[in-house]
């Protein structure tokens, strides 16, 4: 479904990816973690091209998203993305937030845009907010609203870049909940997170990356219980 | 007693001439404001345009299109209007085939001119919206101008709108200095009627109440612009 390959990314001097290897198998999960500064909101971001890899291939359903020839509008539509600060059109309403990418892009009526915003509402828990705007909702709100809005573009892989760390505590668990159900129906799914727990119930696999390198990765028991490597090691008894 | 009487028999006059004299000057100076009303939409439309194009072209990655914004502010910024009229319509015919009626060198005068600083105002106002809205956007499928239409510029006008007529009041005043190149806005109008009649005074304090009611039409209308835009 997804795979990378020798992925390289420098911001001028600064090597901040070097040489990444990942494969994503359809409906797997996979949890990223590893200190601030490591490369991982870089290493997720190259894969929607919102950075531009300094090197390597990621191919999408076999397309390649690094080649120019690709229409890059049109593959992101197939991957969602939710950011640690939400990015909620503050302007619309949200309602307007979920129906106007479908509505433009994927030439849904206002009646079936409206139809398929209600129903993802409904999901993540938010049926009653349809008209309100989004200063007027809390974070983990927020959040669930930018996840409907994602899902609006039935995208088949999600990205998501630290979605709790903005929240205060008490409003993380709703969140998760909302991803967990995504993981349950198989959404594809690549969540870089500090929420240890969560990557340990949800993932079907978890990298550890640190440096800009993969350090160590494999399903969640084998590296949260018998870390293989130093570096893991060091990481994990400071977060665990 | 009796000469106290006469000042005020007199006093009493003078304003009873002077509101005639301003009587009859109105449909000259209306003519005049009508005028200078219809060279202020024409160029301030034209400099909206510039303003966002260039804009734009200020904050993209690609240099050429940076450094013509930027020569074309610094020029225009750096130099008086009135030197920008005067080369308009006489400087660019004297070297050029190109000659410009006085009306349309006024209007691009004016139109070069409120457009580098538009370009200011919108570039400040662009930046000033958080990047994550146009990587919202753009993650969605949007391209680069339907994230800039339909995210990015909704949000940036509205902050913009206060700035915006701030430049567009002073444009309106600005456009009295085409009177130098003989265009019978307002303030022409009013220096042809006071060279006949000799009533400085009541002429030119006509002309200013004329302006402020153009000022001050745009005030409101902006006012009632923002109110409505913050229902939103
Ligand atoms: N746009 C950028 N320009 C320059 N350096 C950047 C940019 N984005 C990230 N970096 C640098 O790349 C490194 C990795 O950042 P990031 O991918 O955000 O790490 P993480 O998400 O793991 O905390 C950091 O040193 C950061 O300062
Ligand atoms: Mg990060």
């Amino acid at each position: 479904m997804i795979k990378i390959e020798n992925l390289k990314k420098s911001f001028g001097e600064l090597e901040v990816l070097k040489d990444m290897n990942v494969e994503v198998k359809p409906q797997e999960v996979v949890c990223v973690i590893g200190p601030s500064g490591s490369g991982k909101s870089t290493f997720l971001r190259c894969i929607n091209r919102l950075e531009e890899p300094t090197g390597g291939s990621i191919y999408i359903e076999g397309n390649d998203i690094t080649d120019p020839g690709n229409n890059i509008n049109e593959m992101r539509k197939n991957l969602g993305m939710v950011f640690q600060q939400f990015n909620l059109f503050p302007h619309m309403t949200v309602l307007q937030n979920i129906t106007t990418a479908p509505k433009r892009l994927n030439g849904k009526s206002q009646t079936e845009a409206d139809k398929l915003g209600k129903q993802l509402l409904d999901k993540v828990g938010l049926a009653d907010k349809a008209d309100v705007y989004p200063d007027n909702l809390s974070g983990g709100q927020k959040q669930r609203a930018a996840i409907a809005r994602a899902l609006a573009m039935e995208p088949s892989i999600m990205l998501f870049d630290e979605p709790t760390s903005a929240l205060d505590p008490e409003m993380v668990g709703d969140v998760l909940e909302v991803m967990k159900s995504l993981a349950k129906e198989g959404m594809t799914m690549i969540i870089v997170t500090h929420e240890m727990g969560f990557a340990r119930e949800v993932a079907d696999r978890v990298i550890f990356m640190d440096g800009g390198y993969i350090v160590e990765e494999g399903n969640p028991q084998d590296l949260f219980d018998n870390p293989q490597e130093k570096r893991t090691q060091d990481f994990l008894s400071k977060v665990l | 007693m009796i000469t106290n009487t006469a000042t005020n028999h007199i006093k009493e006059e003078t304003v009873i001439e002077s509101l005639q004299i301003m009587i009859d000057a109105l449909p000259v100076l209306l003519q005049g404001m009508w005028l200078t009303v219809l060279i202020t939409v024409i160029s301030l439309a034209i400099a909206l345009v510039i303003g966002l194009v260039l804009g734009i072209f200020s904050i993209t990655q690609n240099k050429i299109l940076r450094g013509i914004s930027t020569l074309y502010v610094d020029a225009i910024r750096g130099t008086p209007i009135l030197v920008q009229i005067l080369f308009i319509y006489f400087g660019l015919p004297a070297a050029t085939d190109l000659s410009l009626n006085a009306f349309t060198a006024g209007i691009i005068a004016i139109s070069i001119n409120a457009g580098a600083y538009l370009v200011e105002i919108f570039r400040a106002g662009i930046n000033s919206i958080d990047k994550g809205q146009m990587e919202a956007g753009r993650t969605l499928g949007f391209s680069y101008s339907e994230t800039m239409r339909l995210i990015i510029l909704p949000q940036a006008v509205k902050r913009m709108i206060p700035a915006i007529v701030n430049q567009f009041i002073v444009s309106i005043k600005d456009t009295s200095i085409l009177s130098v190149i003989g265009i019978a806005e307002l303030t022409m109008s009013g220096q042809s009627i006071y060279a006949n009649n000799f009533r400085a005074f009541e002429i030119l304090f006509m002309v200013g109440v004329l302006y402020f009611i153009i000022v001050y039409s745009l005030t409101l209308f902006a006012r009632w612009l923002e109110r409505r835009l913050d229902v939103a």
